[in-house]
């Protein structure tokens, strides 16, 4: 029965096989993602929280820790919280404390955190994500909470980076104190195989409703949005939890849906071997997706909580709760509703639309004029596989929704054809100009002018005395070979129905 | 006659009639153009220089850690020169002031008494010292005190103790032992201390000064090298009521970098010094603090200031707050706890002291464990593992916890007391100042000193303490106000009042009647300065 391998990547851990895992074991997964909002200042001083700036340059006696130092709150990421909060449909306290969370670390200025411990500014809220099928799942929110970031430690002189092996270390303040949320989900259950996606979707979606709130850049690439996964395995959905482990810091979706599939794999592994999973923070490794063991928690952790002294309660007003309720912009399930609706896609068009990453690009597009149909057409079809070729993301090419609209423009007015259209987004792509400088440029117009049209047909007629008679004879279908002959002449420049039309007309034929 | 023949005729030198001054007297002769502030701050350096010693070289007064004679000097000039040019200066402009080691100087070495901080310079002002400084105030040095103000005689001070002034064989209290016995010793018209269970007056009843404590939050904690947050404060140290009712006018008022600051502009307190009206005024001698534990010749002091008190014109009754019995306790749960996350952050990473352990690898844990293991001493070190034991799971509860109730208990005694009762009234200190070395093995001993002054940390709420005169021994025996929290106003009321009486019947301050200190060699930079 036991199907554990040992996975080809060096350092990893038998496996068991993903799909025989999940059919023997129930997959409860949880997730606590950080994220850093983006507040001009930190969370307890006046330090700038810009990034990327020299290291140990954004710092103060109160984000370095010096004695007599003393932390003030910083409103706006009260706020940021509470509209997090609202966003999540949580319950935002009346009263609340920050608490002292007490360990020794060179990163950490005062060892101790300064973080909502047991009583966080919103409780108790969800969030609806919708699966790449199509399939709705909520997620219930336990808790999101405000606390301060620590600083960054490069490890230098190892093999890996990390602290194991390195000869000496770095610290960089100016992370020191830049304000956090951090927010909890409850146990994720009964998602079963599709647990991982489950995961993805979540935090992807977090990540829109952060951005829609202007809350955060949530950039995961920066460390601006960090998920800590949580996963456990119990044999039955009836069962108690089993112990889980918590992977750490991982920065993409799609490593998120990975690190939760590798500890599947690897907890199943671990108890088809008689085994019991260790309770461990793990970290997860980018290049070969695997997770290895980081520190054990054990009961023997004592962070010594305490409300932090230096900090009076805060208690948010009602009234302020409020104003945040509403100021809050349309949040991004509402705003799919809404523009599936006024632009009359299928489910499945807003679907596709939605998991391609386009929306923001087709409504700017629909803003810009063109047709919804025609913004999806564009940017769901050429544009996506062009930058599929080009390995970019779409709204990485040098095309942008103006130019979509005017392209769709120039095809609805009937001045280019469809076929004519791709080649001038060939020649937008290509840096020759707008779509109309391109239409100039290259003489795709559509021939109007109707005398010369008449004159090529007339033309074609003359070269061809046998189809004229065939069409006066009653065959109609004839008259495509002249059609064919004018568009050659032309160089595809007119509208062949027009064209036919005209053929028929200068033949006096049935139709006319 | 005029004033500057009034001054040089007579008993004593021009310099010792300028360290003898109050700052109240200082501050009108500066600005009458009477007398220059470099020639004050000169005076006091000079004093300084006679009789402070250093700490740790076995006499003087060992008042000051470290003494800043050539900044002094400058800023004396600088306000001279401002004063010259008619520019409109603070009335306390031009008197020099005296601060507690615990109080980050930008520029100035600040070392909480500690060798873990030694030769650390910090790079920027409490707020309070921005006040000072702004206010055109001279700072001489900084004064002594036990290591991280956990003590209550300034012996546990890692570069040695302070002696009392009335009997340099005993201590000046603590843990601002410095800056009591720098203004008792006239080596400062006024000192900045830090409370945080008796530290400012506890010293003040032991060397005939007087000490207040503030309401918590009255006057900025940022820059003051926390022990623990809820129950620090900073304020006055001084030779007169309305001496302190001055500098922590200079001090006092909300600091938006203070979480806990209060709200509120600092009252006209000085304005209370001199009312010297007690009439009407009900005084509540609270009775657990004038039983047990209290030597008959401090209670027959206190007994007799309140007499005074009586003849004037103030209704004297005696109230219960039965929860004090449990303040001891609970301050001693509740200080190391917040003290040992306080001082997590010496660690020997970013500033002060770094000892890298003498064998094994140099990690970051074990350069921090080398660190504080070299740069704390004993009672630290005893206090970060009661408050680290305080708070572990499944002991905060019982002990962290339950130590915040009583806090909330003796609140209310507080309260229902000062239905009553406009102040309340105790002995400063059980006992008059006790030898160097009495009581440096018995921990427990020593925390009793700090029994009366104890639950005005806990509630909040601000006492002081002023000299009642001397006991059989010779030596001061120090009285306490207490009030409602926000009404720092009525101590000084009280104060001002009591001390006039009692300097009726002396005929003078009663440090005027301190034994002569008898000259020592100057410590370097005071040599030169």
């Amino acid at each position: 029965m036991s199907t554990a391998t040992a996975p080809a990547a060096t350092g990893g851990e038998p496996l068991v096989a993903y799909d025989d895992a999940t059919a023997r074991y129930d997959v409860v997964i949880g997730l606590e993602v950080h994220v850093e909002l983006g507040t001009a200042t930190k969370m307890f001083d006046g330090s700038s929280t810009a990034f990327g700036a020299e290291p140990n340059t954004q710092v103060s006696p109160v984000s370095l820790g010096l004695p007599g130092a003393l932390p003030v709150v910083n409103r706006t990421a009260v706020e940021h919280g509470i509209r997090i909060g609202l966003a999540l449909d949580c319950t935002i306290a009346e009263m609340c404390r920050f608490a002292r969370k007490n360990y020794f670390y060179p990163d950490m200025p005062k060892n101790f955190q300064t973080s909502q411990y047991d009583e966080p500014i919103a409780a108790d809220g969800h969030l609806d994500v919708v699966l790449e099928d199509g399939t709705p799942w909520r997620v219930e929110v336990e808790r999101a909470h405000l606390e301060e970031d620590t600083g960054k430690s490069t490890h230098v002189g190892g093999a890996t980076g990390r602290i194991h092996g390195a000869d000496h270390s770095l610290v960089d303040y100016n992370r020191a104190g830049i304000p956090l949320v951090e927010i909890v989900t409850r146990p994720v259950t009964g998602a079963g195989a599709r647990a991982p996606e489950v995961a993805r979707a979540y935090v992807a979606a977090l990540r829109d409703l952060l951005r829609a709130l202007g809350v955060s850049e949530a950039r995961m690439e920066q460390g601006q949005m960090r998920a800590d996964v949580n996963v456990s395995l119990r044999p039955s959905p009836d069962a108690p939890l089993g112990t889980r482990t918590e992977t750490k810091n991982v920065n993409s979706f799609r490593s998120v849906e990975r690190a939760v599939r590798y500890e599947v794999s690897r907890q199943a592994a671990v108890l088809d071997a008689g085994g019991s999973v260790l309770q461990e923070t793990r970290h997860w490794h980018e290049d070969t997706g695997i997770t290895t063991s980081g520190r054990v928690k054990s009961d023997a952790d004592d962070y010594r909580y305490f409300p932090e002294p230096d900090l009076v309660p805060m208690t948010p007003s009602r009234a302020w709760v409020e104003e945040v309720r509403a100021s809050l912009p349309e949040l991004p399930v509402a705003r799919r509703a809404r523009l599936q609706a006024e632009w009359g896609y299928s489910d499945l068009e807003m679907r596709d639309v939605v998991n391609a990453g386009l929306l923001d690009v087709i409504s700017a597009t629909v803003a810009q004029g063109a047709s919804p149909a025609a913004a999806r057409k564009w940017w769901g079809g050429e544009l996506a596989r062009t930058a599929n070729a080009r390995e970019v993301e779409v709204t990485a090419l040098p095309v942008g929704p103006a130019e979509v609209a005017e392209l769709a423009g120039l095809v609805e007015s009937g001045r280019v054809t469809d076929r004519m259209a791709r080649e001038v987004l060939e020649g937008v792509l290509a840096g020759e100009g707008t779509p109309t400088e391109v239409v100039t440029a290259r003489g795709l117009e559509v021939v109007s002018d109707e005398s010369a049209l008449v004159t090529a047909v007339d033309e074609a007629l003359a070269a061809n005395p046998d189809v004229a008679e065939k069409i006066r004879g009653g065959k109609v279908q004839a008259a495509g070979a002249v059609v064919g002959a004018v568009m050659k002449a032309t160089r595809g420049a007119a509208d062949a129905k027009r064209v036919r039309e005209l053929v028929l007309e200068r033949v006096g034929g049935p139709q006319a | 006659m005029s004033p500057s023949a009034d001054r040089s005729s007579g008993p004593q030198t021009g310099a010792d009639e300028l360290v003898r001054a109050s700052a109240a007297d200082l501050a009108r002769r500066l600005a009458a153009g009477e007398v220059s502030s470099e020639d004050v701050v000169r005076a006091h350096l000079d004093r300084i220089a006679a009789v402070d010693g250093a700490p740790g070289d076995g006499r003087g007064v060992a008042a000051y850690l470290h003494v800043s004679g050539e900044e002094a000097l400058a800023a004396a000039r600088d306000v001279d020169a401002r004063r010259a040019a008619g520019e409109q200066l603070h009335a306390l402009a031009g008197v020099p002031v005296a601060v507690k080691d615990v109080v980050v100087t930008r520029g100035t070495p600040t070392t909480a008494g500690s060798k873990i901080l030694e030769g650390w310079v910090p790079p920027y002002d409490a707020t309070l010292v921005e006040r000072l400084r702004a206010a055109g105030m001279p700072l001489l040095g900084k004064t002594n005190m036990d290591e991280f103000a956990m003590g209550s005689s300034t012996e546990h001070s890692a570069y040695g103790p302070s002696r009392n002034p009335w009997d340099t064989a005993r201590t000046p209290g603590g843990s601002g032992g410095g800056s009591a016995a720098a203004v008792a010793a006239f080596e400062a018209p006024l000192a900045v201390g830090t409370d945080t269970g008796g530290s400012i007056r506890q010293p003040a009843a032991v060397t005939g000064s007087v000490g207040v404590k503030p309401t918590y939050g009255g006057i900025s904690r940022y820059g003051l090298i926390a022990m623990a947050s809820s129950l620090d404060q900073a304020g006055p140290c001084a030779r007169s009521v309305l001496d302190a009712a001055l500098l922590h006018e200079v001090m006092g008022g909300h600091d938006p970098r203070d979480a806990t600051s209060l709200p509120d502009p600092v009252g006209p307190l000085a304005e209370a010094a001199r009312s010297r009206d007690v009439r009407g005024m009900r005084v509540g001698v609270v009775r657990e603090l004038t039983g047990e534990g209290f030597s008959s010749e401090v209670m027959a002091s206190f007994r007799s200031a309140l007499d005074l008190l009586a003849d004037a014109g103030a209704e004297v009754v005696e109230v219960s707050c039965p929860t004090f019995a449990h303040a001891l306790d609970a301050y001693y749960l509740v200080m190391p706890s917040e003290a040992s996350s306080n001082l997590a952050r010496f660690d020997g990473m970013r500033f002060g002291l770094r000892v890298e352990p003498s064998e094994g690898p140099v990690t970051a844990e074990r350069v921090m464990a080398a660190t504080r293991g070299a740069g704390f001493g004993p009672e630290v070190k005893r206090r970060i593992i009661l408050g680290t034991y305080a708070l572990s799971a499944g002991y905060y509860d019982a002990y962290y916890g339950s130590a915040q109730k009583v806090r909330t208990l003796v609140q209310r005694d507080f309260a229902a007391a000062h239905e009553q009762a406009d102040v309340l009234v105790s002995p400063t200190a059980p006992t008059t100042a006790f030898p160097l070395g009495s009581r440096l093995d018995d921990p427990l001993a020593m925390y009793a000193a700090d029994i009366a002054t104890i639950p005005a940390n806990l509630a909040g709420v601000p006492g002081m303490s002023l000299p009642s005169g001397l006991a059989a021994d010779g030596l001061p025996v120090g009285f306490q106000v207490m009030a409602p929290a926000r009404a720092d106003e009525r101590l000084y009321r009280l104060g001002g009042a009591l001390e006039a009486l009692l300097e009726d019947r002396w005929g003078g301050p009663l440090l005027a009647s301190a034994p002569a200190l008898d000259t020592v060699p100057a410590r370097p930079e005071v040599a030169t300065a």
